[in-house]
């Protein structure tokens, strides 16, 4: 279970990016956090993995408390974090398999991964997950000869290979297409409910938010403005997000069938 | 304010009028100072007496020059294979301690501020000596040889490389290295996993730039007696064998030409 009491993030500039937000993902649950563009959604995912250290407040890991933590035990604390971001964030000149095993950093020692000599079993476990995710044949291959969804595949390996409790999902449909946005998001909630995984998951696209999570959770301005379950997402609860537009083609079709997505071509602003 | 109102509607242009002035008279002035030097060397160093005979001098020495002592070439292999080794043992050892030191230099790897401070006063303190001082220098402490001119050339090229390379760490994507972090790498694995693949093209390019600039570095170096090309260089002018200075400079225009050549093939294949 991951619990925030009273997160509160001011950055150097003085802008509040977090205000006082408290939630609690139990196990194995699917959350979507959706809010506009410098809601504070990313501040929030990396306050959780310490990327950002919060400024007030505490954040527990089961009966971890992240925001105490020494550097060393960050570390060891971070393995059980997977993370996956917008723009894949592999690291483009090395093989796809190399950043799949990057994934075990955290468990093998430098001059080990230096020559990359990776334990037998975690290289057998990144062939495994690489076949679930349908990209076998790409394990050396390098990554920037890959698709944008091949490479969020890669990155979902990465995470994956963790073995972690909780993923954190940034914007993972932000540069993809509406179809490679739609396997993508299904393809991360069945292997959280394969693993029992709980995910956090930034997402702009509000449809997608409702279709492939368990509940939604709304940021505006560092504050915490909607906890509901997908369909409690009506035209009022939006315009208090994201303000006053006509919400209802966004939401009407929430159960019907794949065909089209409305994607929003909205571009990610500077991370607050 | 590029854009002017006037009664016709809005116009645009690059400059305001005043700033197109001061632009105007900046040139105004750079010229004038150049007009003004240019004066100032012909009336005070030139020496006149020299002028009348320059042209017979050159023609003369040409004249000595030719044709060149073809044969003398059988002394000069020897000489060339010091030089060029001294330009890559210099430059392997610069490039090995400029990773660390470039490290230690880019804002977003150093350990700490005054780390920085360190490597950065190594980069600056390298750069300014001339390897021909290096040289000098390193003569009188090891005596005259190769192993003077290898250090010369290594100690002058730290610098050149940390710079390029810092400057090449600082540039890369933050991105790809904080995915490294959130996995739980330490500080060195991110470096290994994070930053090294980014920046290894630069490392290849920078070391194969600097070995061709090394290899015209050590030429010279034997005229201080540092081993290498310049040794046969100094003694021939020394003893104004004319015809033998010209086949060595046939020789060292031949071994640039060459590692040009190498350099560029080589930078080719790797980036």
């Amino acid at each position: 279970m991951l619990r925030l009491v009273n997160v509160l993030k001011r950055y150097k500039t003085g802008d509040v990016a977090l205000n006082n937000v408290s939630l609690e993902i139990p196990d194995g649950q699917v959350i979507a956090l959706i809010g506009p563009s410098g809601a504070g959604k990313s501040t929030l995912i990396r306050c959780v993995n310490r990327l950002v250290t919060p400024t007030e407040g505490k954040i527990f890991l089961g009966d971890t408390e992240l925001t105490a933590l020494s550097s060393r035990a960050l570390r060891k604390a971070r393995r059980r974090m997977g993370m996956i971001f917008q723009e894949y964030a592999l690291v483009e000149r090395l093989t796809v398999m190399e950043n799949v095993l990057s994934g075990r950093l955290g468990y093998v020692g430098f001059w080990a991964s230096w020559f990359r000599k990776f334990p037998k079993k975690d290289v057998q476990e990144a062939y495994r997950l690489l076949d679930r995710v349908g990209l076998m044949d790409m394990a050396d291959k390098r990554a920037d000869e890959l698709s944008g969804g091949q490479r969020q595949r890669v990155g979902i390996c990465r995470a994956l290979i963790q073995n972690p409790e909780l993923l954190l999902v940034d914007e993972p449909t932000a540069s993809l297409d509406p179809k490679t946005s739609r396997q993508i998001m299904r393809l991360i909630n069945e292997l959280c409910a394969e693993r029992g995984l709980a995910a956090i998951i930034n997402i702009h696209d509000v449809h997608l938010a409702q279709m492939y999570s368990q509940r939604i959770v709304g940021l505006k301005l560092g504050e915490l403005v909607f906890d509901g379950p997908p369909d409690g997402l009506v035209p009022d609860v939006l315009t208090e997000i994201y303000g006053e537009e006509d919400w209802e083609a966004t939401i009407e079709d929430v159960d019907e069938d794949d065909e089209d997505v409305d994607e929003d071509g909205e571009t990610e602003g500077p991370r607050t | 304010m590029p854009i002017i109102q006037t009664p016709g509607g809005p116009t645009w242009q690059r400059r305001t009028t005043p700033k197109q002035l001061i632009i105007w008279f900046s040139w105004l002035v750079g010229i004038a100072v150049v007009v003004f030097a240019w004066l100032r060397i012909a009336d005070n160093d030139l020496l006149w007496v020299y002028m009348p005979t320059v042209g017979r001098e050159a023609t003369d020495m040409v004249s000595r020059m030719v044709p060149p002592k073809w044969s003398y070439i059988d002394v000069l292999w020897k000489p060339i294979w010091d030089t060029l080794n001294i330009a890559t043992i210099g430059t392997v050892m610069a490039m090995i301690l400029a990773v660390p030191i470039a490290f230690a230099a880019a804002v977003n790897t150093t350990p700490h501020r005054a780390v920085r401070a360190v490597a950065l006063f190594i980069i600056v303190a390298s750069r300014s000596v001339n390897s021909l001082i290096w040289a000098l220098a390193l003569v009188f402490i090891l005596g005259p040889g190769i192993l003077a001119g290898t250090l010369a050339i290594g100690l002058r090229s730290i610098g050149g490389c940390s710079k390029l390379l810092y400057e090449a760490i600082e540039e890369i994507d933050h991105k790809q290295v904080e995915a490294i972090e959130a996995t739980g790498a330490s500080r060195l694995q991110q470096m290994a996993y994070g930053i090294m693949p980014q920046v290894m093209p630069t490392f290849a390019g920078v070391a194969v730039f600097r070995w061709d600039i090394n290899v015209r570095g050590s030429t010279i170096l034997g005229l201080v007696g540092a081993g290498g090309i310049g040794l046969q260089l100094s003694g021939s002018m020394a003893t104004l064998a004319w015809t033998q200075v010209s086949m060595i400079l046939i020789a060292i225009l031949g071994t640039v030409v060459i590692s040009e050549y190498v350099s560029a093939k080589v930078r080719h294949a790797i980036i």
